[in-house]
């Protein structure tokens, strides 16, 4: 089937698509952006995290056919003119990113949170990130990131997640 | 395989009548992992979540109608008053992004012994509203549970809403998991004190075949607080009536062992549970709470 989307604010038609396949499958395999990670492929690891209309999702466990017409942003469509968004550079900083794997839906996750809530205390960060597992980082650096990322935005008067 | 998207409820029971092997889908969170994982092959997937209607909730005298296509973050974001049993489940389902997508009609479709939202549901009296291009029914809630993963709707029907009293008293739910985020419930209990009629609500999750009421708990502590006249007085429960009701929930249910407990130790946790949740739902009660 084809399904009509718009994926980081461009409009694609993706030719082909298997009707049980999943969002994450289509965006990986079909449309050349492999910034959201394959792993659990059943919601537990948030490593697949985006948006769907403005609201994190699991893309693993979004149909394909379900982003027809609709408005999906990934860790790709968060860069600000090829520039890492202020959360990505965060991380980076902060020494949360080790094998990387788990970054992308840390990196969405985070910028939702950050969005609805610009000064979260550590237990609303945990609860936010909960839905996503890293194996090797350590939980510890990623709450730093979380906590300059805030920093850094708060700073920057104006400025949007 | 089909991938079917209907846009208006209408649209969507005349698709069901067509297609009556079609796997309804909302928010994927349990659809997608089994055709991910190979374990399921419908020949149609019946997408609805564009169909608008199933996405609203509304109030009508005392009864809330919850669309099955609400998801567990909107119940979360706006039925925390209106149905606080319900709400306090939707928190512990999974993580931001599964309550982002999941819907209370998915959970009451896959019909899971383990899905959060039954156990409130049974406690607070819940309907079940199905629909096909025949009309409409409900069931209650009760009987909606057929067996493991099998309700009570027919294949030419859609879940297409769930109706629920407004509470007269407090609600409360407990769930044994092995982390706070992210865990299928090892066991789970739902109370809902009913005042205006005297009675007891209970849920009982993760430790029965289907999800199910502990009916004689149920009516042996809405007698015993009528017989000390607890619910005029709002006093303190005795201990004794808290620990032989958590008892009687226990007795209740038929657990097995699986990989996420043993049989035992659902059945000790429920007891646990009962008395745990009836202790803070009374608390409430005679805090003037409700």
């Amino acid at each position: 089937m084809r399904v009509t989307t718009t994926v980081n604010g461009e409009p694609y038609d993706v030719d082909d698509v298997w009707e049980g396949e999943s969002l994450l499958y289509m965006l990986r395999e079909r449309m050349g952006l492999p910034g959201s990670k394959n792993a659990c492929e059943q919601g537990e690891c948030g490593s697949c995290t985006v948006y769907v209309d403005g609201l994190p999702a699991c893309a693993c466990l979004v149909a394909a056919g379900q982003a027809q017409g609709h408005e999906i942003i990934t860790v790709e469509g968060l860069t600000i003119d090829d520039e890492l968004h202020p959360v990505q550079q965060a991380f980076i900083e902060a020494g949360a990113v080790q094998c990387g794997f788990c970054t992308p839906g840390l990196i969405v996750q985070t910028h939702d949170l950050l969005q609805r809530d610009p000064h979260p205390d550590d237990a609303e960060i945990r609860e936010a990130l909960a839905g996503n597992l890293c194996r090797c980082t350590g939980y510890e650096k990623i709450l730093d990131a979380v906590r300059l990322a805030a920093e850094r935005l708060d700073t920057v008067s104006g400025a949007q997640p | 395989m089909e991938f079917l998207a209907p846009t208006t409820w209408a649209d969507a029971l005349a698709v069901r009548q067509e297609h009556p092997d079609a796997l309804a889908l909302t928010g994927g969170t349990d659809v997608m992992v089994e055709i991910n994982f190979d374990m399921r092959r419908p020949p149609a997937l019946l997408d609805l979540t564009g169909v608008r209607e199933l996405s609203d909730w509304s109030r009508d005298g005392d009864v809330v109608r919850l669309g099955a296509g609400v998801t567990y973050t909107r119940v979360i974001e706006e039925l925390g008053d209106v149905l606080p049993g319900l709400a306090m489940a939707a928190r512990t389902v999974g993580s931001p992004q599964i309550r982002n997508r999941g819907t209370v009609g998915g959970n009451l479709g896959a019909a899971s012994p383990a899905g959060d939202s039954h156990p409130p549901l049974l406690a607070g009296g819940a309907e079940v509203e199905l629909a096909s291009v025949e009309g409409t029914r409900t069931v209650p809630i009760e009987e909606f549970y057929t067996g493991v993963k099998q309700h009570a709707g027919r294949p030419d029907e859609l879940i297409s809403a769930i109706l629920v009293r407004s509470p007269s008293g407090p609600q409360q739910f407990s769930k044994i998991g092995t982390r706070n985020a992210m865990v299928i419930s090892v066991s789970a209990f739902g109370l809902a004190l009913h005042p205006d009629e005297q009675r007891i609500g209970t849920g009982i999750g993760s430790a029965a075949p289907t999800p199910r009421r502990a009916v004689e708990a149920e009516s042996f502590l809405s007698s015993a607080l009528d017989d000390l006249g607890l619910w005029e007085s709002r006093g303190a429960l005795p201990d004794s009536l808290t620990r032989e009701f958590g008892d009687r929930v226990k007795a209740a249910a038929s657990p097995i062992d699986d990989v996420r407990g043993t049989a035992a130790y659902r059945l000790h946790s429920l007891a646990v549970m009962a008395r745990r949740t009836l202790t803070w739902a009374w608390a409430d009660y005679a805090g003037g709470i409700t």
